[in-house]
């Protein structure tokens, strides 16, 4: 009977419905609309959505200058300016850099590859929150996007480290076999930002709040990783210092890739700066955030679109 | 109930691609705080939790309230209702891109919503758009490089001259809609559920449209179409589901549930006041 009902139809089938729906649903093979898939086909899924992060990545780093009249120029540019302005402050208003010999590829290292983290986690937080109209239409797994902004930062990283060789051939340190070692260091830091940008990302898609406190955080974090100034200095400076202070300043993970691409680069920063087991620490930070970061991901897939 | 009388008949029964089971979709919005200044009711939320969630700005929109329904193979079903009715909100459960609060939503394959809108970056090229909406639908390269042509060609955009080239802020709106249009149908879903698509471009490009959205219904098993325009449902539905304040109102033949829904919004000299539900 089809007839305006004032009512809801709640009458209808409300005590047997569920049952009855549901063993129909059961009968024909339906599945649950919306539910979290298991880890290993998460992961396929992810894997065959590769090209959409790829060209999501690109597509935002495109865009992001393609209203100036310079366009892609400030690709080079804005790094280019950041490590003039941290070189301003810090070299020569506070003099930090007595006592570091290359002081300016120092800094503008430590700068470079500190900032690939900091705006993968911050671009991490909001990764969800920031783009709920895309949640809310269409289907794919939804670390693809935490993923995709951070492999939009690498690929800012690279016009970074781009204009980190001009400005280490102009002053004046050789090319070296060890350049090589970028590579390995920014895949291992690649894994550990995709990492804790997933777990921010869900905690920001619960509570956005999270993207106001984030600044704060990681400026505080960035001063503790010796970004301007050289953790190996410090400690040497002050052995008063308690051991856990030490530990803790060498193998916090941003001082390790941040120092990982000095020793690569500059041949002036020697391995003895480097903090012992330098490469296990990277590896079992990365390994740790990656995989830690991914499940936690994984585990609320479902929930994400939640307005 | 027509669809109860199929319930309780096991044998022989038609193949459901969607069964909707006492579904309740629940809104949360934060800082909505009525009056009061927001940053002493954020403090009190914190502070009181659950008890203070109204007077502290959480609101709750319950948009979608106990609904029911099974949709079989072969249908076109359209959802109807006033503004803020809860269509919308119901579609996007059954694509699963929204959790519902109570209630199951079982599917046969995967029900994919009609629009790339989201994916889109107007910053960038028609062209670069085309690859990026159909990667974002799940498309492979190959696929879209195939059917990139048929895509650029169904929009008609370059028919006054090379736009695809250009960025697609400068696009006019009819354009712009028409290629997010021809994005979306490039690619071929088993459930299709379609927000109010007809109405974009012009005239021309409206029975285009239309009769690209026949041949969609063609290929896919279900069809399901949000719309105010009472003659697109007619035309395309033979079923009609008719929300109204997240309620099911009437579920049954299209001619028999549009009569009632026109008497309704017809008659009814005002209409009710619209929820604020997306």
């Amino acid at each position: 009977m089809s007839q305006v009902l004032h009512t809801p139809p709640r009458t209808r089938t409300r005590a047997e419905a569920p049952q009855d729906l549901a063993a129909l649903a059961a009968r024909h093979g339906l599945s649950v609309s919306g539910a979290r898939p298991s880890l290993p086909q998460y992961v396929r899924q992810l894997w065959a959505r590769r090209h959409f992060i790829s060209a999501f990545a690109t597509a935002k780093l495109t865009a992001q200058y393609s209203q100036a009249k310079l366009g892609q120029v400030w690709q080079v540019m804005t790094p280019l300016l950041n490590a003039a302005v941290y070189y301003f402050i810090f070299g020569v208003l506070l003099q930090t850099k007595k006592g570091v010999p290359d002081y300016i590829p120092f800094l503008v290292t430590g700068v470079f590859v500190w900032t690939f983290t900091q705006s993968s986690i911050m671009a991490g937080t909001r990764a969800i929150s920031g783009n709920i109209g895309l949640v809310r239409a269409l289907h794919f797994p939804r670390a693809a996007l935490p993923i995709s902004f951070c492999l939009q930062q690498l690929q800012q990283l690279l016009f970074s480290m781009a204009a980190l060789v001009i400005i280490l051939l102009v002053v004046g340190v050789p090319p070296a076999a060890s350049w090589v070692l970028a590579v390995p260091a920014l895949l291992l830091q690649f894994v550990f930002n995709a990492g804790v940008s997933m777990i921010l990302a869900r905690l920001g898609a619960k509570t956005p709040d999270i993207a106001q406190l984030m600044p704060f955080f990681l400026r505080t974090w960035m001063y503790v990783s010796g970004v301007m100034w050289s953790i190996d200095n410090l400690l040497s400076k002050h052995q008063d210092l308690p051991v856990w202070a030490d530990d803790v300043l060498r193998a916090n993970p941003a001082a390790v890739y941040i120092d990982l691409m000095r020793f690569a680069l500059i041949d002036s920063f020697h391995a003895s700066q480097l903090p012992p087991h330098v490469w296990a620490w990277a590896t079992g930070w990365a390994l740790l955030a990656g995989v830690g970061g991914f499940i936690y991901f994984w585990k609320a897939e479902e929930t994400y679109g939640r307005g | 109930m027509a669809d109860n009388a199929k319930l309780t008949e096991p044998t022989d029964e038609p193949d459901p691609t969607v069964v909707v089971d006492g579904v309740d979709i629940v809104y949360r919005v934060n800082g909505t705080s009525g009056g009061r200044g927001s940053a002493t009711a954020a403090l009190n939320r914190i502070l009181r939790r659950k008890q203070a969630d109204k007077a502290a700005g959480v609101r709750t929109v319950h948009a979608v309230k106990n609904v029911s329904f099974v949709a079989y193979k072969g249908e076109a079903i359209g959802l109807i209702g006033t503004n803020g009715s809860g269509k919308s909100t119901l579609l996007k459960a059954v694509a699963g891109l929204l959790p519902v609060e109570r209630g199951k939503i079982y599917t046969d394959g995967q029900p994919s919503l009609l629009g790339v809108n989201a994916a889109l970056m107007g910053d960038l090229t028609g062209e670069r758009n085309v690859y990026l909406g159909g990667l974002a639908m799940g498309m492979s390269r190959e696929q879209i490089k195939e059917r990139y042509q048929e895509i650029v060609d169904f929009s008609g955009i370059n028919e006054k001259g090379d736009f695809i080239s250009l960025p697609m802020r400068t696009y006019s709106s009819g354009m712009g809609s028409r290629l997010r249009f021809s994005i979306a149908a490039a690619k071929d879903h088993d459930v299709l559920l379609i927000d109010e698509a007809l109405s974009t471009g012009d005239a021309r490009f409206q029975a285009r449209s239309a009769e690209r959205i026949q041949e969609m219904r063609a290929h896919a098993g279900t069809v399901f179409l949000v719309s105010h325009s009472n003659a697109a449902i007619r035309d395309t539905c033979d079923r009609v589901l008719w929300l109204e304040r997240g309620e099911l109102r009437m579920d049954g033949p299209t001619e028999e549930v549009m009569q009632a829904y026109e008497a309704f919004t017809g008659g009814a000299k005002k209409k009710p006041a619209p929820k604020p539900a997306a």
